[in-house]
């Protein structure tokens, strides 16, 4: 079943046009890795489609064209990049935040909410600091909180912004699975990545975005060739293989590329 | 959860301190009246000398002290919590200056000489301007940078409209009279005051509450909250139009008066684990609290002499705002 349909997208930030007409669908089960260079528009990308940013074009999750808003809210949860606690509240209570869509009013948590609350914390190794204060946490471990959020959320399509920037290579790899593990369940994840090691092994597909335009989407072995790679990264890349697995290591400009050097 | 019945405990402890200090206010007054005897006098329907004192003089102001105590408390917190800056309180916005500048401006032409009730009335008005001025600055994209901004441009402005009404006062009874209304004092008001300024208060204070499971979501930022299906802009509406409609009304009635908005959420957040949502409950309390406080000591420590009692909390809220900022100065970047 597709979660997400999105057509003929455009949208401005002041003056400049950003997006130039995107489409594509997502359907579940797919683990999507939103890639390109700075600037590409994948942030834009994502908040055009949560209507974050003002857009024009065709943006259908659900079934549904432009849901209310509590109820896109229990369709799409969204990881924004920016990593922002304001007041020192336990990660209990951040965690507990992600249910407020599904709260009505001023109601309490109910047992499914607690139960949803503790998965999402135990998936994201920070049930032992359940009752210290988010903002006394190192970034990584904020990092980990703010997504621990966003699953207990339970949104059967998750949109995330450099869900891995600032995370150590085991908790990188560790989140790469839990996101690859929700597609398995038959949710859909998608993510903006800068790692393409890590989009090259655990995304079920990728889609590569250069001045806003899709220049690029399928596989991983079909987006992340060493031709696409320098047309639009302007980097010469490693590709190999090991222990089944693809890998893509950039290792150099490309010559002519225009970055300098 | 154990921090949900602290929580209950921090705001059963100043809703008893509300009632107490509520009751001082009432048995404190120049007219040497025992405390049971006022009491007595309150709750009787005769007409001697005491019950008039209690229910014309003192019932008003300890009733206006609790209102626009709370009121303070209650919109300093909310707007701490929609701005995510510890540093926003109910004046920020530019409401209370421009409020005092329609008071002053009855003032001046003398107008409230004639008719007493133009001057909370233009208060009123002023404050409806600044949240025009305010939303129109903002925009509907939910942006507290231009907020901040706009009170600041607002306050100026009125602040300097004050100042010119100031300098060209007719006579110096004018001037002087000005400037006692901008101190903030809570002295001889009537039930009048009270029942022109209480629908106005009560009307902001739904606004200000529904915007708490907001405010929670807001602590992961604008975008976060948004994603999580809360409509920025009504929060935006609600805490604006809620902040003009009861801070206006209470600089209406008891002119500008500084620090409670500001103070009493700084004291209370740590105590109720800083969730916004629950600081709103009881920073109104706190809030009510404090104002009661300050009113009675302003009555107790100079009887004869009026002391106003927006210099009371500006000259006890600014040192203990230091003492904050200083105790926190390590956590602060």
């Amino acid at each position: 079943m597709t979660l997400l349909a999105v057509s003929d997208l455009h949208a401005d930030l002041g003056r400049r046009e950003v997006l130039h007409g995107i489409s594509f669908t997502v359907s579940e089960g797919e683990f999507v890795g939103l890639i390109g260079p700075n600037g590409a528009g994948k942030t834009t990308l994502l908040r055009a489609i949560l209507g974050l940013t003002p857009s024009k074009g065709t943006v259908i999750i659900g079934n549904e064209v432009k849901p209310a808003p509590r109820v896109q809210a229990r369709l799409v949860s969204y990881l924004p990049q920016e990593r922002e606690i304001a007041w020192p509240v336990t990660v209990e209570r951040v965690v507990a935040l992600g249910r407020a869509p599904h709260l009505p009013g001023f109601a309490a948590p109910g047992e499914a909410d607690l139960a949803a609350i503790r998965s999402a914390m135990r998936r994201m190794e920070v049930e032992d600091f359940a009752q210290r204060a988010a903002t006394e946490l190192s970034g990584g471990e904020q990092a980990r909180v703010l997504i621990a959020r966003a699953l207990a959320q339970e949104a059967p399509l998750m949109l995330a912004d450099e869900p891995a920037a600032g995370l150590d290579p085991a908790h990188q790899i560790a989140l790469m699975k839990i996101f690859a593990g929700l597609a398995d369940e038959g949710s859909s994840v998608v993510a903006c990545l800068h790692d393409l090691g890590l989009a090259a092994r655990f995304c079920t597909r990728l889609i590569l975005l250069q001045d806003g335009r899709i220049v690029a989407d399928g596989a991983p072995r079909d987006v992340l060739t060493d031709e696409l790679l320098r047309s639009s990264y302007g980097v010469k890349s490693f590709l190999g293989e090991h222990e089944g697995g693809l890998i893509v290591q950039p290792f150099d400009l490309a010559d002519g590329s225009g970055h300098g050097g | 959860m154990t921090d949900t019945s602290r929580y209950r405990l921090v705001l059963a402890a100043l809703s008893l301190a509300v009632v107490l200090l509520f009751l001082m206010s009432l048995a404190t007054g120049p007219a040497a009246i025992g405390f049971a005897d006022s009491m007595r006098a309150l709750l009787s329907g005769d007409a001697y000398e005491i019950t008039l004192i209690m229910r014309e003089i003192r019932l008003p102001r300890a009733i206006l002290g609790l209102m626009v105590g709370a009121t303070l408390g209650l919109s300093g917190a909310v707007l701490q919590g929609y701005l995510r800056n510890p540093l926003a309180e109910p004046g920020l916005l530019g409401i209370s200056a421009t409020a005092s500048l329609g008071a002053v401006l009855t003032i001046y032409t003398g107008v409230s000489l004639v008719f007493p009730l133009a001057l909370p009335l233009a208060a009123l008005a002023g404050a409806g301007v600044a949240v025009l001025v305010v939303r129109a600055m903002a925009g509907g994209s939910g942006g507290t940078l231009s907020i901040i901004l706009a009170g600041i441009a607002l306050s100026a402005f009125a602040g300097a409209m004050t100042s010119l009404a100031l300098n060209l006062s007719p006579n110096p009874f004018a001037a002087m009279e000005i400037v006692f209304w901008m101190l903030g004092s809570l002295t001889d008001r009537s039930m009048i005051h009270v029942s022109l300024a209480a629908p106005f208060m009560v009307l902001g204070w739904v606004m200000l509450a529904l915007t708490a499971r907001a405010l929670d979501a807001l602590t992961l930022g604008a975008s976060a909250a948004a994603s999580l299906g809360f409509d920025l802009r009504r929060t935006q509406l609600l805490a604006v139009g809620g902040t003009a409609a009861s801070v206006g009304a209470a600089t209406a009635v008891a002119g500008a008066i500084g620090f409670v908005g500001l103070v009493v959420p700084h004291i209370l957040r740590p105590l109720v684990g800083s969730m916004p949502s629950r600081l709103l409950p009881a920073s109104a309390l706190g809030g009510a609290a404090m104002l009661l406080a300050a009113d009675i000591l302003v009555r107790l420590i100079a009887p004869e002499r009026d002391l106003k009692l927006g210099v009371l909390t500006a000259m006890v809220g600014a040192p203990f705002f230091l003492w904050l900022i200083w105790r926190s100065r390590r956590t602060m970047l």
